[in-house]
């Protein structure tokens, strides 16, 4: 047999995987490497697995995701910075049949919205929360989150984060897992190809979370990179976040249908030596 | 058919007119002197009557968020409070004034600045009035002077709401949200089925169907040129709000040297004064402006070709007066009378204000 | 003995040259191109187009979802 070209692979009948219909055919602005794009695709391709596209409404945070909307072809709201939730909460409050989910960042999700995020959450509201945690205001030029880790370095804390004039990274993961209305909490990352199938997973989870009729409030944290404002490349980034970012947010599943995970929630105590 | 009357608080005949417009949702939070709105929701639970949604929302800003993201899925959402949570608010209405999202807000007012008093007052006017929250933006403002039309203007207020696609506020204070009195009450409307709202608002975010392209309900254009353009498009708006809607009472004004000029619980004072002024024989008018966004300055500007002055009388410091000084544009002297902080004025100084106004004192 | 052959196709003009799907790939076939495109970016290629199986593991890290794969079963 002749040898096969590589015209001869690209058919359409040889296709394996090609980017969703869900997803616009828009640029995206994102940073080359940046972990929004792929959680993007996983959500689209999600609610394309899930036949849902004409039932999902997704609220979309002020930050770099706040254009979200131009990336998915769904109906979307752009929310006030923080208040998705509450936005969400009514969605599907006025809609109970639709799937909602917000889209949120860390100054977003941890700082701004802490009380949106930890009501709509405790209220148990049948929505998805996708949270994407880099540790660092990324839109606005790299100023501290609530979530950078101890030490590091950001523009508003230029000699590293002191965590005791600046708090402690935020875990508010763990904080709203131990609420009782709270369903499912995990924390994946994006970064390689196990991680991207363990974190579509979750979020298929999250998202069917909302069509048995049981109820409660899916929180997905994906643990990411911003290579730009850590300056790194993109390779680096991921690299630094494996051996950083995962060791103060270790991923996994927190809470699987109300059960936290054994040793998943600990008491942490001020460390001097921290 | 005979007449529903009862007995209401205008805090609760705002809330049983809600649920009788057939509305969608309410979001709020407890503040003085308001609280009887969401009080009586939850009494009634419309969620059963009607299947009206009724939230305790964790804040003010939570709550008007939440209103947005009822509206924009072409809802008939609304929100109530009272000035501090007013304020609150105010981030959420410059969101949904430059989504273009119809609402419909109540502020029940109390004295202010900071926390103030839990009293009546009218001092929120410019907030109201002039935008409130960042950016170019106006919200339709209804004043109502009485516990009927607290009722009224839930209806005005909606369909206003929903034929510009703006925000409408019920601009109350403390004395119309707690007073009682006789409410004519309308029949129960059914609430519109999802066909309706996706046929009444086709830019509603309900569900990207084939038929359609996506809906996105945003303020946001990075553009400066469109970020303009849609300014420009807003200014329009109002422009033909300017032109319809406006709403005005003019009482003895036919024969009148001085008016009044005051709204809601101040135009209740002002008849009783003008009522006393008459009968000693001074010629005394009242404008009460229905809407205070848009101003009846057409109206006030023409009054202003014959009559001798214009005193207004407000619970603030003097806010509106600065609208009808715009509208008389120097051509008679305009004044103001007020008492503030809680503290509402008597008829009788009232006359005494017009008096003095009178005597160019 | 069946083996699988596969290939990937890049839509050059919106790959950020990134390098995350280069580290992803099993087998070592994508690179950087040396030649840059519209935006100025070095595009991902085959630079080693055999060792291709098709397993989609570039494609599912790209973060601007510009790969497609195509795999096939040779005799």
């Amino acid at each position: 047999m002749a040898e096969l070209t590589i015209n001869d692979i690209i058919k359409e009948e040889n296709l394996v995987y090609k980017k969703t219909k869900v997803m616009t055919d828009n640029v995206m602005h994102y940073c080359p490497g940046c972990g929004h794009g792929t959680t993007h695709r996983l959500v689209a391709e999600v609610i394309e697995e899930l036949g849902i596209q004409d039932k999902t409404i997704g609220v979309t945070p002020v930050g770099c995701s706040v254009l979200m909307y131009n990336y998915l072809d769904i109906d979307m709201q752009e929310a006030a910075h923080g208040r998705a939730p509450a936005i969400a909460t009514a969605i599907k409050r006025v809609m109970p049949d639709k799937f909602v989910f917000t889209y949120q960042g860390d100054g977003d999700l941890a700082a701004i919205g802490t009380a949106e995020t930890i009501h709509s959450c405790n209220r148990g509201e049948n929505i998805t929360i996708i949270f994407v945690n880099n540790g660092i205001y990324g839109m606005t030029g790299g100023q501290m989150a609530p979530t950078t880790l101890s030490g590091m370095k950001a523009v508003t804390c230029p000699r590293g984060r002191d965590v005791n004039t600046m708090g402690y990274p935020l875990h508010i993961t763990e904080l709203i897992a131990q609420l009782p209305n709270v369903r499912f909490v995990t924390r994946q990352s994006v970064h390689t190809p196990a991680n991207v199938r363990k974190a579509k997973a979750a979020i298929r989870r999250a998202f069917e979370n909302q069509k048995d009729g049981k109820g409660g409030l899916s929180f997905v944290e994906i643990v990411s990179n911003c290579n730009s404002n850590w300056k790194m490349t993109a390779v680096d980034a991921n690299k630094w976040m494996e051996e950083n970012t995962f060791k103060e947010y270790p991923l996994g599943d927190i809470k699987i249908d109300w059960e936290i995970q054994e040793g998943k929630i600990s008491l942490r105590n001020r460390k001097l030596d921290y | 058919m005979e007449k529903e009357l009862k007995l209401m608080k205008g805090n609760e005949a705002i809330a049983e007119a809600a649920i009788r417009y057939g509305a969608d949702a309410y979001f709020g939070y407890p503040i003085t002197p308001q609280s009887e709105v969401i009080e009586y929701f939850m009494e009634q639970n419309p969620i059963e009557r009607t299947g009206m949604v009724v939230l305790q929302a964790e804040s003010e800003v939570a709550a008007i968020n939440m209103v947005y993201g009822a509206a924009a899925c072409g809802m008939a959402a609304m929100t109530s409070s009272s000035s501090p949570g007013f304020s609150l608010k105010q981030e959420g209405l410059s969101y949904i004034a430059g989504a273009e999202l119809p609402c419909l807000v109540l502020n029940v007012v109390r004295g202010g600045p900071g926390l103030g008093t839990i009293q009546p007052s009218q001092s929120d006017y410019f907030q109201s009035t002039k935008g409130g929250g960042h950016g170019d933006y106006r919200l339709i403002v209804l004043a109502p002077a009485s516990v009927q039309e607290m009722y009224d203007f839930v209806q005005i207020g909606f369909d206003l709401a929903f034929k510009y696609r703006n925000p409408v506020l019920i601009l109350s204070d403390g004395i119309i949200g707690q007073m009682m009195e006789k409410v004519e009450i309308g029949p129960q409307r059914v609430r519109r089925t999802m066909d309706e709202v996706i046929k009444q608002c086709p830019w509603a975010t309900t569900g990207k169907t084939a038929n359609r392209e996506r809906n996105i309900i945003t303020s946001l254009d990075l553009v400066a040129s469109r970020q303009e353009e849609f300014n420009r498009k807003l200014v329009k708006k109002y422009d033909t709000i300017r032109e319809k809607e406006v709403r005005c009472e003019c009482i003895n004004c036919d024969d009148a040297d001085y008016v009044f000029v005051a709204y809601g619980t101040s135009s209740r004072l002002c008849m009783k004064s003008m009522d006393l002024l008459r009968k000693e024989g001074y010629k005394v008018g009242l404008v009460r402006p229905i809407t205070l966004f848009p101003y009846p300055s057409k109206i006030i500007a023409g009054l202003a070709e014959r009559v001798k002055g214009f005193l207004t009388i407000e619970m603030s410091t003097g806010q509106m007066v600065e609208d009808v000084m715009l509208a008389v544009n120097g051509k008679r002297p305009v004044k103001h009378y007020g008492r503030v902080g809680g503290v509402v004025p008597t008829p009788e100084e009232i006359v005494d204000a017009m008096k003095n106004f009178m005597k160019g004192e | 003995m069946a083996k699988i052959r596969g290939a990937v196709k890049v839509d050059t003009e919106k790959c950020k040259g990134c390098s995350v799907c280069l580290g992803a790939c099993p087998m070592g076939v994508l690179d950087l191109a040396k030649e840059v495109n519209g935006k100025g970016y070095n595009y991902c290629y085959m630079k080693d187009p055999e060792k291709c199986i098709g397993c989609a593991s570039c494609a599912i890290v790209c973060p601007d979802g510009v790969i497609s794969v195509y795999k096939v079963k040779v005799d």
